[in-house]
């Protein structure tokens, strides 16, 4: 049942993003492009998704456990350090050369281009070498080590 | 403005942020697909069926789309391997480092208004938009 719920939730995710036109990279650049022909579309994809979800989230976070799960893997961190400074900074520069951020990028993957191929293997390698150069602690098992990240 | 489509985006939006909603409610997790997929690279964990399975569907969206005639245009990049590679790059690692993404942070975050999330929104949409900036103004790209 968790199985069918992922799924479902990657293809309703997957048609917010294909309906909104943010799988197009130029559409992203175009809201991006604040000195061009500015496109203000994807905050209104932005603005529309917390519409939904700020009150969808207060309701799950009032409920004791998930429907079809043990726990919520709410994020625990709350400090803005160092890495999510230069982490968030690293990680838009990138969005802002292509116009493409992870979800997109792997929805993409459905038309085979061998751009997104090879982008998304470089995003692959840039999350690998991330790790590698964090460090691997074998004793840190999953859920603790995971719930460090936000999203 | 001329390309301004405020329609479908809020279509759009609103479905992505039911997506997010869901997967809470239903499976605990956080709709960061930055997240999902580190994870899913990450030998530490073992909890990569719900990960798999949110991806996939997250691929099999537009082929769905095509197979009811609505087919998803081939994504345009730009014709430098170089510039593909090391944009892939930068968001592969600046999201693992950064804790997330557009998703994870921008819209998740920004929904727990998680003042961290918030931050991580705003830097990265500088960066982003000084990248273009400089990009399509200054280099003339």
């Amino acid at each position: 049942m968790r199985m069918i719920a992922s799924l479902l939730c990657g293809l309703v995710f997957g048609a917010g993003l294909l309906i909104s036109g943010m799988v197009q990279p130029t559409k992203v650049l175009g809201f991006l492009d604040i000195f061009g022909a500015w496109d203000p579309s994807l905050a209104v994809v932005m603005a529309a998704a917390l519409a939904v979800s700020v009150p969808g989230f207060r309701l799950a976070n009032g409920r004791s456990r998930p429907l079809l799960a043990d726990q919520s893997f709410w994020p625990s961190k709350s400090q803005i350090d160092r890495p999510l400074i230069m982490g968030a900074a690293l990680f838009g520069i990138g969005w802002g050369l292509v116009g493409l951020c992870p979800g997109p990028a792997l929805e993409s993957l459905a038309t085979l281009s061998p751009g997104i191929l090879v982008f998304v293997a470089a995003m692959a390698g840039g999350m690998t070498l991330h790790d590698y150069w964090q460090k691997p602690q074998p004793k840190l098992r999953n859920e603790a080590a995971l719930a460090e990240a936000d999203g | 403005m001329a390309n301004f489509t405020p329609v479908s985006a809020a279509i759009g939006g609103g479905l992505i942020g039911l997506s997010a909603v869901l997967l809470m409610l239903l499976t605990g997790r956080i709709a960061g697909i930055s997240g999902i997929l580190g994870g899913l690279l990450d030998w530490r964990a073992d909890d990569k069926d719900w990960r798999i399975a949110f991806i996939a569907g997250l691929i099999l969206a537009p082929l769905m789309a095509g197979w009811m005639g609505y087919g998803m245009p081939t994504p345009k990049l730009p014709a430098s391997w170089a510039v593909i590679i090391a944009a892939g790059l930068l968001v592969g690692f600046g999201t693992r480092l950064g804790g997330g993404c557009t998703s994870g942070h921008g819209i998740c975050g920004v929904a727990r208004l998680s003042a961290r999330s918030i931050a991580a929104t705003i830097i990265f949409m500088l960066t982003a938009i000084a990248t273009v900036a400089v990009t399509h103004h200054l280099l003339g790209g």
